[in-house]
């Protein structure tokens, strides 16, 4: 597939509209994409993202409170919504005879939100235990400590979730507040997927969102992350029965020349992963013949070992986990794991793992466009943190990988200076 | 756009089942067995989840490094797990890399050897992941709730097996249970992709053809669970986490139940629809006290649990199981709407194209109406059946399936003063 199947078009009011027709299946996919997410927040208010994010599921203008519930499943349809650090994203996935149903969600999602003050507070508590669901869960937990200590400047550092005191604290008039400096046609994009006609969806477009005012986009905050200039280390202690290793590397953004490099060196490492973020794990890596598999999994020092280099905006992280092996130690996988990724910098790859990561990221960008839910969030996804086309540029950007490039990116990002290392030690006892 | 799948079965008793789907260049492949953890031999806990991941690290032909070799090379995807009733393999590869993967999937089913040094680094991953479910509340509720529902039912015993029952297990007892339950009789492969459903079919019988003819053991059967005739509560104290995860269940039926369509229905209204039923609107969005609450009917060989959950604040977990004994009453005495249950239908109904959406969509479908029996026309049958559901029919499994006052709760977490024991393994 590429990029010319797809029909972009800019509305009066600034609303990028992006259509592409897959007849496959009698389906229709529809997201709607706000360049706002946890980097647009600041300290005291963190987490404002995603709560207004919940917020917008609970009635506008012309959908009342009582009759939210129902009105996508009575198509069959599905919708769902999140939140993370460069985008908020919104979605329905139903039979393409609901269209104009979805579309009229999605219109008055971006207008017409009440933020009833009851609902507001009754939600926080949702979040809250949202919040404290994801703390259960100490690779959740040790995640959020090992970013948060990898940045000093950059709000890339806070949990998309927030920070409890600042869920407890927020009010209405911030989430209200956020809501509309964020949610306009010019700070959105509108992708619509499936068994449809372009033509009569831009018609039908029109018609829902043309109205709707047409506010500047808001700046967002230009922050850059001094270099890291040493190591950094976390170890948290909580009551558990395993132990986890994590190490956080300062990495490049999508848009960066070393990102696909970087991209080819997790493969090696840890088997090729997609660059689908929302059906990321739904298909397990090829990892079996992976550097860290080998020399942490089939040593049995850890049940499960492997990189993570997410697409973003500004630069992100690259992270490595590994989870001890029942009866193994944390320093032990360390020792293992940082051979690894010295010997990739100091040695690099050889042809034949760069012929394989080729080939194994190659299928996977094939598999991230499996349905038309699929298609359309990566079209979106891209938008957000660069161009919808990148979604399409995959395959010659990796083509354009060497060896050398690869190393180059190795022994530039996994440079013990540039690491955070976190432990989680199981305790016996209670810690709390 | 109704599916329109092939059908073969093998003189040695395989089942293939073939979809096109031309969306995109791949192919979803499931290969499942019909056993599982239920016929692990009893103290020998665990034996199907071990086999399940050590099947794949070294065959007659091939060690487990060139099996490694051989699907990461091309980018293919093979994974294989145990649940209770399946031990199943799933694959994605590209079109055309479909037949490679395909014989390296037959050849994995059919002739593995089980390492002895693959098979003790296995055990310790399975220790680990044992080990991690008894730090996880969600995990613990859940299988506390299915060990006090089943009592002295086979359905009672932890699914993966127990640190001490894993740790006895050897490549014997994994060769074994290969020899005694992996039968070609009891294989179902379902492929679902962009190549030509004839094509795919024939790929299929060159690569499980050879296997050699069973003498066809069916599964051993699932004795029918009584269901509790008293309320019970269990608190699993888990003082270091953030928040409680509720198990409030009740012992359920079968796929086979005449009542299987009404039931899920009922689930549906109770517990699913939008953003979790009844409960949903009760729990979540009207007393703000549990970002997940949910209901679940787990009808399949055997009568697994009808399930509620929910993951609540310390403070709340009073409150929220009273709220779903509320929710359950109200639900006994007044039933639900018309409209509550034409809109479970309508959606139930109208969701199918979504569930077909992708080739691992298609392919889960295809497996579940082969398993189960239900036609291979079941995608078209589906909406008529759920048409024909009445709101009595939907009320009437409520009042069967159920009762507060027959409740097992379970509740795992940070709970305060009236505590028992952690959960010991």
């Amino acid at each position: 597939m590429t990029a010319d199947a797809v029909r972009e078009h800019t509305l009066d009011n600034g609303l990028k509209v992006l259509v592409l027709e897959a007849h496959a299946a009698p389906l229709a996919s529809v997201w709607c994409w706000y360049r706002v997410g946890s980097r647009d927040e600041r300290p005291g208010l963190t987490g404002v993202s995603h709560w207004v994010e919940h917020m917008n599921f609970k009635g506008t203008t012309r959908i009342p409170r009582d009759q939210v519930k129902g009105i996508i499943e009575r198509y069959g349809g599905s919708w769902n919504g999140y939140t993370w650090i460069d985008q908020t994203a919104y979605l329905e996935t139903a039979t393409s005879a609901a269209l104009d149903r979805m579309l009229f969600i999605e219109a008055e999602r971006m207008d017409a939100c009440l933020y009833d003050p009851d609902e507001c507070e009754s939600e926080r508590t949702v979040i809250l235990s949202e919040l404290q669901g994801g703390e259960n869960d100490p690779e959740q937990l040790l995640d959020q400590e090992v970013t948060a200590a990898a940045y000093r400047v950059h709000p890339y550092r806070h949990p998309t979730i927030g920070w409890q005191a600042d869920v407890e604290t927020m009010t209405r008039a911030d989430l209200y507040g956020h809501y509309r400096r964020h949610y306009s046609p010019s700070n959105a994009t509108l992708v619509v997927v499936g068994d449809v006609d372009t033509e009569d969806v831009l018609r039908r477009v029109a018609g829902q969102f043309g109205g709707l005012r047409a506010d500047p986009a808001p700046d967002r905050p230009r922050f850059v992350e001094p270099p890291q200039q040493a190591e950094r280390r976390v170890i948290l202690r909580r009551e558990g029965t395993t132990a986890y290793w994590k190490a956080a590397f300062h990495a490049p953004a999508f848009g960066d020349p070393e990102y696909f490099p970087l991209l080819v060196a997790d493969a090696v490492l840890s088997g090729g992963a997609g660059l689908n973020i929302w059906s990321a794990g739904r298909v397990p890596r090829p990892q079996r013949s992976a550097r860290l598999y080998r020399a942490l999994v089939n040593t049995g020092l850890a049940s499960a070992a492997g990189g993570a280099l997410a697409p973003t905006a500004q630069p992100f992280l690259y992270t490595v986990s590994a989870t001890v092996a029942d009866g193994r130690t944390l320093a032990d996988v360390e020792d293992a794991t940082l051979i690894e990724l010295d010997r990739l910098g100091r040695e690099g790859i050889t042809e034949r793992e760069l012929a394989k990561a080729r080939a194994q990221l190659r299928a996977r960008f094939v598999f991230d466009m499996d349905g038309v839910t699929d298609m359309a969030h990566q079209i979106g996804y891209f938008e957000t943190i660069g161009s919808w086309r990148d979604a399409f540029g995959f395959d010659a950007r990796l083509a354009a990988v060497t060896a050398e490039d690869v190393q180059a990116a190795a022994r530039r990002v996994l440079a013990p200076d540039n690491r955070t290392i976190g432990w989680f030690e199981p305790q016996v006892e209670p810690c709390r | 756009m109704p599916l329109t799948p092939v059908r073969r079965q093998l003189p040695n008793g395989v089942t293939l089942i073939a979809q096109e789907n031309p969306a995109t260049p791949a192919v979803s492949l499931a290969a499942v067995v019909r056993t599982g953890t239920f016929e692990d031999p009893p103290g020998r806990e665990g034996t199907a989840a071990l086999l399940a991941r050590s099947l794949d690290r070294g065959t007659r032909t091939r060690t487990g490094d060139q099996i490694a070799d051989e699907l990461d090379g091309i980018g293919a995807a093979l994974s294989i797990a145990a649940g209770r009733h399946q031990v199943g393999l799933s694959a994605t590869c590209l079109a055309d890399d479909y037949a490679a993967v395909l014989a390296s999937a037959a050849d994995l089913l059919r002739a593995p050897v089980f390492p002895e040094a693959e098979v003790r680094v296995r055990l310790r991953e399975l220790v680990t992941i044992i080990r991690q479910e008894e730090d996880d509340p969600a995990s613990v509720a859940a299988e506390r709730l299915w060990q006090e529902l089943y009592g002295p039912h086979p359905y009672a015993r932890a699914l993966r097996g127990t640190v001490a029952s894993v740790e006895s297990l050897d490549r014997a007892d994994l060769v074994a249970f290969h020899t005694a339950h992996l039968l070609p009789s009891r294989l179902v492969v379902v492929a679902v992709g962009s190549l030509p459903a004839a094509a795919m079919l024939d790929a299929a019988t060159t690569a499980f053809a050879e296997w050699a003819a069973d003498p066809g053991r069916v599964p051993a059967v699932v004795p029918d669970a009584p269901p509790a005739r008293s309320r019970r509560e269990v608190r699993v104290a888990m003082p270091d986490k953030a928040q409680a995860d509720i198990a409030y269940g009740f012992v359920g039926i079968r796929r086979s139940d005449p009542a299987y369509m009404p039931a899920s229905v009922m689930n549906n209204v109770l517990g699913q629809f939008a953003l979790g039923g009844r409960l949903g609107d009760s729990i979540r969005e009207r007393q703000g006290m549990a970002y997940y609450v949910f209901s679940a009917l787990d009808a399949g060989v055997g009568p697994g649990p009808v399930s509620i959950r929910a993951g609540v604040s310390e403070d709340n977990i009073d409150r929220t199981i009273a709220s779903i004994d509320r929710e359950i009453d109200a639900v006994r005495a007044e039933g639900f709407t018309e409209t509550e249950v034409a809109e479970s239908v309508q959606y139930l109904t109208g969701a199918l194209p979504r569930q077909l959406e992708t080739n691992a969509g298609m392919a889960g479908f295809l497996l579940n109406a082969e398993l189960f029996d239900l036609g291979l026309d079941y995608d078209r049958r589906l909406p008529d059946l759920l048409q024909a559901v009445t709101r009595d029919a939907v009320i009437d499994q409520a009042r069967r399936l159920l009762d507060p006052q027959q409740a097992t709760v379970v509740v795992a977490g940070p709970a305060g003063a009236h505590t028992q024991p952690a959960l010991q393994s």
